[in-house]
């Protein structure tokens, strides 16, 4: 299946980050955080799926991470069911990926599937965090600094990447 | 300094000329031409739309405009909501410095250009004078700014008015696209001219003659019109002088120690014209070279510095032959009223128009209508209405304008203050007492007799229950006629008590009541004084207020030191004579504020007796008919077309009227979507939760209990009333300044405005959160 897929999928290398990543991706953690690194700071938004007791809730979130990639930051005002859905769970998933919605994404797309809890952000890294989050987010200043905004981040266990439409590999941070 | 990076975002006028009009722009480009050609432009740089573009991005203002501006689709905001985004996206321009290194690198670039000299800064968009287009006057520009930090600013502030509420509109009118639009900003070093002034290479009402007017001092008075110029018509084939016309020359425009001042003109100047023949000729002949260099004739900006005469600009006269397009930007920039304007404005409207208004609505309170017969009544509804049309008129065309007041001087307070919330000068502003918060405070008194007192409270309970069951005669919707003509309107004070063995003193306090409340009600029902079940609704209102503790008014609460506080951080802005003229613009930013919310209560009790005329003829086709005429209810009823029917059926008993027909056909049942969350604009902070009250017709809002959120369409001052008891105001209609936002402003309410389709998405009974810091209405839980 994977391999009739690619032969019909006309291959023009293209710039971007899913297909160096691709090519060049070893078997060493250190490096294959370096891509991600990279990856997350072209991608602005993120799928966050939270749950509301029996079923996932998925919805689209502008998200920064940490330079060790530890924690995914994110932001949502309180009225939101994924804010109330956290509330009662806080074991969240993300996906983030670059795909175009063309053929080609299943040669050259990359989705990295984060797996995490919600953790509230203590007041010592507060500061550090916004930092963070509106550097990548700069026109969000306005939105973060409302009081019925939560500034939240997710602690991440273990990232899932997948390649080449089938090609998966996990990392753990 | 990098010499490189300068050449990124400064180059020298010199080096700008036709193929730069992407980077510098036109006006930029076109006197880089002229100067190549010999022509005398005064020295300078452009500072290039990369400039603006990167600041843009690293700032991250390119994604904070584009959020603000996709609140709503552009096509359905308001030109009050443009004002608002316009003041607020100008407020981020000069709220956001220049990222890491940018700002010592462009302040270094200008200060080897220009030290401490003087300079214009000017605005100089990419297809600003384009054939199609003409923004001149709708950018902004800045003279007589000295040194580089100064030019830093206002480069900031050129660059906002990209944004400015006629730029928008006019890009919005024109077709072009908003979010793609740049600029780059000219600067120049400023002449300090003798004479200044404009000419048409060709004249656009007549092809054979070209036109000079010219103005003593700078020509910003004669391009914004405050001064007016004295004027030539030449031939254009041999420079004669066609005609002449002198002007009053009373003031003129000169350079002040910072930016420019209106000043009278010394008395020499004034009996001398600003030019003499060979000077006009000097200038005609400039107008025709820069039409032989460009190729088509020039509409030019000039100025004489002694005897050197300078081109300021020069853009092709094409623009001006758009007329009717020419026409809308005339009007959008209409819509900036001048401080001389608006005061004149003032004086109309306190010393003529509102006292005239009071005094006719008296009048026709005095008039004894039920005792008109019914030709006469119709006669009486007829002229009723001509005189509503006539103050809704005057209401349209004096009252509304003088509303900028209040912008005009939070434009200024901004540009001085520079404070972090851009509508901290509401703040100042409400410091003057509004008519509906005395009305609110008066029936908040009421009410407080009313909590001391469990006797008035079930007299009030039986009295609403007496009228529910005997219901006024007005009140009938369209329950038919069957038993009207038996109960009398609501003047039966006192009527069930009579039959109580009550104590006299009792006695006294219910009638001190009534009287109270019909005071209140003529005093300050504006247009509901005269609707039937008003009464009802108040006591009902009084009722739910007495329920609860006294709601703090914060006009009281808000503590004078806080204005005061404000007032000073606004006035030390200012220096000597400016300060004065902050003083005064204070005090009319002041009165646009109060007027704004009177006016209309004033205007509201001219409707409310043309109502009463309407109420009174609905009456007499009631009796008059024999229980098959089936009205429509009072909202509907009091339309144009109805009245048109109402009238001919008083005038002519023999007439059938046909209501019916005229009723609005019912729309078919659609399935809608829900809502779940709504975007509108912030326009009180704070969060609330609550269940929705939506107003759909006037009544509605006597149903109101406390901590409900009023979800209308428009709050009119006449319905504030209600707002001390509401945790949060939904608004369809948008706008900072709008009465909605101003009132819960006062009472500290959240309050999100410019919510499209509120009242039709919200229903009754949903249970809503409503965040007032961002603008957002949530559905949480749905009327089942």
């Amino acid at each position: 299946m994977k391999d009739e897929i690619a032969s019909v999928i006309p291959h023009e290398p293209e710039e971007g980050v899913g297909e160096t990543f691709v090519e060049k991706i070893g078997l060493e953690k250190e490096e294959c955080l370096g891509r991600l690194r990279k990856f997350f700071e072209s991608q602005p938004l993120a799928v966050l799926a939270t749950q509301n007791g029996t079923a996932p809730y998925l919805s689209l979130v502008a998200f920064a991470s940490n330079e060790r990639l530890t924690y995914i930051l994110f932001s949502t005002t309180r009225a939101t069911r994924k804010y109330s859905n956290l509330m009662a769970n806080p074991e969240v998933s993300l996906l983030i990926d670059n795909r175009k919605n063309k053929i080609e994404d299943f040669r050259d797309a990359m989705a990295v599937t984060a797996l995490g809890r919600v953790e509230p952000v203590e007041d010592f890294e507060l500061s550090i965090m916004k930092k963070i989050y509106l550097m990548k987010h700069p026109y969000l200043e306005d939105f973060l600094h409302s009081p019925t905004t939560a500034f939240l981040k997710i602690r991440i266990e273990k990232y899932i990447v997948v390649t080449r439409f089938q090609h998966v590999v996990e990392v753990s941070v | 300094m990098g010499g490189q990076t300068t050449r990124r975002w400064l180059i020298p006028i010199e080096e700008t000329w036709g193929n730069t009009g992407k980077a510098c722009g036109g006006k930029a480009s076109v006197l880089g031409a002229l100067q190549r050609k010999g022509l005398t432009v005064p020295a300078g740089v452009c500072i290039c739309t990369a400039t603006y573009e990167t600041y843009l991005d690293r700032t991250g203002l390119r994604g904070r405009i584009l959020l603000e501006l996709s609140r709503k689709p552009f096509e359905e905001m308001r030109w009050e909501e443009l004002w608002d985004i316009s003041e607020k996206i100008k407020h981020m321009f000069i709220r956001t410095p220049f990222p890491g290194e940018m700002e010592k690198e462009l302040e270094e670039g200008l200060a080897s250009y220009f030290g401490g000299k003087a300079v214009a800064v000017r605005s100089s968009a990419p297809g600003e004078d384009s054939a199609k287009t003409s923004f001149a006057g709708v950018h902004a520009s800045y003279v007589n700014i000295h040194g580089a930090r100064a030019i830093l600013r206002h480069l900031r502030l050129v660059w906002a008015s990209l944004w400015s509420d006629a730029a928008l509109l006019y890009r919005k009118e024109m077709g072009l696209d908003i979010l793609s639009s740049t600029m780059a900003v000219l600067v120049q070093e400023m002449i300090e001219g003798r004479v200044s002034g404009v000419a048409f290479g060709k004249n656009p009402d007549n092809e054979s003659e070209a036109i000079i007017e010219a103005v003593y001092g700078l020509n910003r008075g004669l391009v914004d019109g405050t001064v007016e110029p004295d004027r030539w018509i030449l031939s254009r084939q041999t420079g004669g002088i066609k005609t002449y016309t002198p002007a009053k020359r009373e003031k003129a425009i000169f350079a002040g120690k910072e930016g420019t001042e209106l000043k009278a003109l010394p008395e020499v100047f004034q009996k001398n014209p600003p030019l003499t023949h060979a000077e006009v000729l000097e200038i005609f002949k400039l107008a025709r070279r820069t039409e032989k260099l460009l190729g088509s004739p020039q509409d030019i900006e000039w100025t004489f510095r002694g005897s050197a005469l300078y081109i300021l600009q020069a853009r092709s006269i094409t623009t001006f032959l758009q007329e009717d397009r020419d026409e809308k930007r005339r009007w959008h920039l209409s819509l900036r009223r001048s401080f001389e304007n608006l005061k004149g404005l003032r004086r109309a409207i306190e010393e003529k128009y509102v006292p005239a208004m009071q005094a006719e609505a008296r009048e026709l309170e005095r008039e004894k209508i039920e005792r008109l017969l019914d030709s006469a009544l119709a006669g009486e509804i007829e002229r009723r209405a001509e005189i509503y049309r006539k103050w809704y008129d005057i209401y349209w065309e004096e009252f509304i304008p003088f509303a900028h007041g209040a912008r005009l001087f939070g434009k200024v307070y901004n540009e001085t203050v520079n404070p972090e919330d851009p509508y901290e000068f509401a703040d100042l502003l409400s410091g003057t007492e509004m008519l509906s918060l005395e009305r609110n405070r008066k029936l908040e008194e009421i009410s407080e007799k009313l909590r001391k007192s469990t006797e008035l409270i079930k007299v009030i309970k039986e009295r609403i229950q007496a009228e529910e069951i005997f219901p006024e005669k007005e009140n009938v919707d369209d329950t038919g006629i069957g038993h009207e003509g038996k109960t009398e309107p609501a003047d039966t004070k006192g009527i069930e008590l009579e039959e109580k063995p009550e104590i006299k003193s009792e006695q006294k306090a219910v009638n001190e009541l009534e009287e109270e409340i019909d005071l209140f009600i003529s005093r300050y029902g504006g247009s509901y004084s005269e609707s039937p079940g008003t009464k009802k609704g108040i006591y009902r209102l009084l009722l739910e207020i007495a329920l609860y503790p006294p709601i703090p008014v914060s006009a009281e609460s808000k503590s004078n030191n806080r204005i005061q506080h404000l007032k000073e951080k606004f006035l030390t802005g200012f220096e000597g004579k400016n300060k004065q003229c902050a003083a005064e613009l204070l005090d009319l930013g002041r009165a646009s504020y109060r007027l704004r919310d009177d006016d209309n209560i004033h205007l509201g009790k001219i409707e409310a007796e043309l109502k009463r005329a309407f109420f009174e003829g609905r009456k007499r086709i009631i009796e008059r008919g024999s229980g098959e005429v089936r009205l429509p209810e009072d909202q509907v009823f009091y339309t144009r077309e109805f009245a048109a029917e109402l009238i001919k059926t008083l005038r002519d008993p023999s007439y059938n009227p046909e209501w019916k027909k005229l009723l609005p056909k019912p729309k078919p049942l659609r399935e809608k979507v829900k809502p779940r969350q709504l975007l509108g604009n912030p326009s009180g902070r704070g969060v609330a939760e609550g269940v929705a009250r939506v107003i759909l017709k006037e009544t509605d809002i006597f149903d109101l209990k406390a901590g409900e959120i009023l979800v209308c369409d428009a709050i009119d001052p006449n319905m504030t009333f209600i707002v001390p008891l509401c945790s949060a105001i939904v608004e369809r209609r948008g706008g900072m300044l709008i009465h909605g936002a101003i009132i819960a402003r006062e009472y500290r309410i959240p309050c999100v405005t410019g919510v499209p389709d509120a009242t039709e998405l919200i229903k009754n009974g949903d249970y809503l959160a409503v965040d007032g810091y961002l603008g957002i209405i949530t559905v949480l839980k749905r009327r089942e």
